[in-house]
């Protein structure tokens, strides 16, 4: 009896561990090419951190260091490289400047609105919510192109405003919080306005604090997503180097008179991937509360 | 001074009538409970007075001054809810300051950090300590102000939020069903703190209750309501003795007042059963209803004209009293009979047994409920 339970454990955990595996490999791939030499990466030989043998890299002499400066081992050279290659910190800087800054007006924005759609009543209440739950349904391609035009006559194209402006409203922010928000009784509110807060006051001093599960599950789908975005930063940032985003600037390294090099390549992927995957680790607990907590995505 | 005065309320949701032109003078000092089944509007008359509903018309008058166009904030109120309504994430020391707080600092105080750099900020700060300190000290709950609301049990929270609503020294507590969320024997103790917080204070307390024992045993007056109407306003006693109507009657007072169906001829005697009354109603030759308190009814061993008989259905042991249900023929209602466990302990369910009824303790109400008097005090 119990050996028979433990197959059929054993089953579901095979199953499970092969799901992980195909999951997994790409960024097993990822880092193992960080590490290793353009020869190795291309035999695909070399297992996780192939020989590691010290050798001068032909690229780095074509791009004008000397020979004595290019030879160390493949991981230091294609992490060293990478950052010489391109301004990673820069890029890693503008990465936060941007989602915080949109994070940051997005939460200013949704948490009144939310507010207002969950608890107070006024005329056409109903309308406003449902034209929330529209402008959900509108995928963000479809309105490039209008909003590309805007910002140029605006002059805002290659500037950071470009970068920010068009997510500050975050109408899923808003559903969340709203959907939050109607779970908190209304006599905690009744009792804040006995006590002399005004609305403001309320949605800041009781509502947020009471919201932050709810509001860490947004700042994460608001984070990643604005973070790993490739799409809006290439349509609106058309030259200047110094407003690349992560992503960006990992294009750098594709293509070009040097040829792909992947080494240095992958190694600034994972540069750009280790600061959401220490953020996801830091939050998991809250994280997972937050989506079980709104039971979306 | 904590008069408040409500003048011709009325209140619609929709279409729904929810309050039907009331009117109630509460006075300075004093333990009004707005009283009645659920749905009857209390709530709603209570949120009028507090400012967080508008009533659709009429006028709130708090010490004489007409509040239609004040906000809650501004009203001076303190309002005790069901829920409480604690601040789940601030402590109790934060949750009883922070009506003061607002009350006190101005906007540049309030601000983190820099509002430090008022001059007056520190003294207002030691003025909210000690009233702070003074309120925990009153409700013992100096010890839990440290904590947070969510580590606290129901009746420490119903004691940190009458300390929210305390602090602040305001012109009347409101209080909406505050007792309702405990466990009874709390219910019970903390009835009786209500009542000395109120003898101690002397600030007017308009209390909310779906309860008629908490009605009875805390207020100076209660309002009965039901259906969005006053029906009753009166001394607790008053409104148990003399109810002004069969719903009231029916309303307060554990267990129900028996009811039963009779008439009066053209003399004004009274009828039921097979009971005359001394008394004459005022109304004759009309349909009545007669209602008699359990506690007026007895159980009795002779049997006279006065006395009528049926057989016990059950048996409700409450210690200090015993109700007996009885089915009584020519009557489709059990009636309640109250007795005295010393007497009645042979007595079980299935024995046939004889009522007589106290004199002079009947109610008569005509069809439409009314309240009929009598013509003379005798029988």
């Amino acid at each position: 009896m119990e050996a028979k339970q433990y197959i059929g454990e054993g089953w579901k955990h095979a199953i499970l561990i092969i799901g992980a595996i195909v999951v997994l490999l790409p960024f097993y791939m990822m880092v193992s090419m960080s590490l290793k030499s353009q020869q190795e990466i291309q035999s695909i030989s070399g297992g996780l951190i192939g020989a590691q043998e010290t050798q001068t890299f032909p690229v780095c002499v074509k791009t004008g260091y000397s020979e004595e400066e290019c030879t160390m081992k493949p991981y230091k050279y294609n992490y060293w490289f990478a950052f010489e290659k391109a301004p990673i910190p820069r890029y890693l800087m503008n990465g936060v400047i941007v989602t915080l800054s949109i994070f940051i007006i997005q939460v200013l924005v949704a948490l009144p609105c939310a507010y207002a759609l969950a608890k107070l009543r006024f005329y056409g209440r109903e309308f406003v919510f449902s034209m929330v739950l529209f402008c959900l349904l509108i995928p963000v391609h479809g309105i490039a192109l209008p909003l590309y035009v805007m910002l140029a006559q605006a002059g805002l194209v290659d500037t950071y405003s470009a970068l920010i402006l068009p997510w500050t409203i975050s109408v899923f922010g808003i559903f969340l919080m709203r959907q939050f928000f109607m779970t908190v009784p209304d006599e905690l509110i009744d009792a804040a306005r006995m006590d002399g807060m005004g609305e403001y006051a309320i949605v800041w001093k009781v509502m947020l604090p009471t919201a932050i599960p709810a509001l860490l599950a947004f700042a994460i789908f608001s984070v990643v997503a604005h973070w790993n975005d490739y799409f809006w930063p290439r349509m609106v940032i058309t030259g200047n180097r110094d407003l690349f985003t992560p992503p960006l600037g990992i294009r750098e390294f594709r293509g070009g008179i040097d040829s792909d090099e992947f080494g240095p390549m992958m190694a600034s992927i994972v540069t750009v991937t280790v600061p959401l995957i220490v953020a996801f680790i830091i939050a998991q607990k809250r994280f997972i509360e937050g989506i079980t907590l709104t039971g979306m995505k | 001074m904590g008069t408040i005065s409500l003048k011709n309320i009325s209140k619609s949701f929709g279409s729904t009538q929810v309050l039907n032109n009331l009117n109630v003078d509460i006075q300075d000092g004093e333990f009004l409970t707005l009283v009645g089944p659920s749905g009857c509007g209390k709530s709603t008359l209570l949120r009028i007075i507090a400012g967080l509903e508008q009533q659709t018309s009429g006028d709130v008058l708090i010490d004489n001054k007409n509040v239609n166009k004040i906000r809650a904030s501004e009203r001076d109120l303190a309002m005790v809810f069901q829920s409480y309504a604690l601040y789940p994430h601030l402590t109790v020391r934060r949750n009883l300051e922070t009506p003061l707080r607002l009350r006190d600092y101005n906007a540049f105080e309030r601000l983190p950090l820099i509002g430090n750099f008022s001059p007056n900020k520190k003294s207002k700060t030691e003025s909210i300590n000690q009233l702070v300190n003074k309120t925990s000290e009153t409700l013992q709950i100096s010890e839990l102000l440290d904590r947070k609301p969510g580590q606290l049990s129901g009746g420490q929270r119903q004691r940190v939020a009458l300390g929210r609503a305390m602090v602040r020294e305001p012109v009347a507590f409101l209080m909406d069903e505050p007792l309702s969320n405990l466990d009874a024997a709390l219910r019970v103790h903390m009835r009786s703190e209500l009542s000395e917080l109120h003898n101690s204070l002397k600030t007017t307390f308009v209390y909310v209750t779906h309860d008629q024992a908490e009605a009875l045993t805390m207020s100076s007056r209660m309002a009965v309501m039901i259906d969005g109407n006053l029906l009753q306003l009166d001394t607790p006693q008053e409104v148990y003795d003399n109810p002004s109507s069969l719903s009231v009657a029916q309303f307060v007072g554990s267990p129900k007042i028996n009811i039963f169906n009779g008439s009066s001829d053209s003399s004004g005697t009274v009828n039921f059963l097979n009971v005359n009354l001394k008394r004459k109603s005022s109304e004759s030759n009309s349909d009545l209803h007669i209602g008699i308190r359990p506690e007026h009814l007895e159980i009795t061993n002779n049997k006279d004209e006065n006395t009528f008989s049926g057989t016990v259905a059950y048996r409700e042991n409450l210690g200090s009293d015993i109700y007996f249900h009885v089915n009584i023929e020519d009557n489709s209602k059990k009636i309640i009979v109250r007795g005295l466990p010393q007497f009645t302990h042979q007595i079980t369910n299935g024995s046939s047994v004889n009522i007589k009824r106290d004199s002079n303790k009947a109610l008569l109400f005509n069809q439409t409920g009314m309240r009929i008097h009598f013509n003379n005090a005798m029988g």
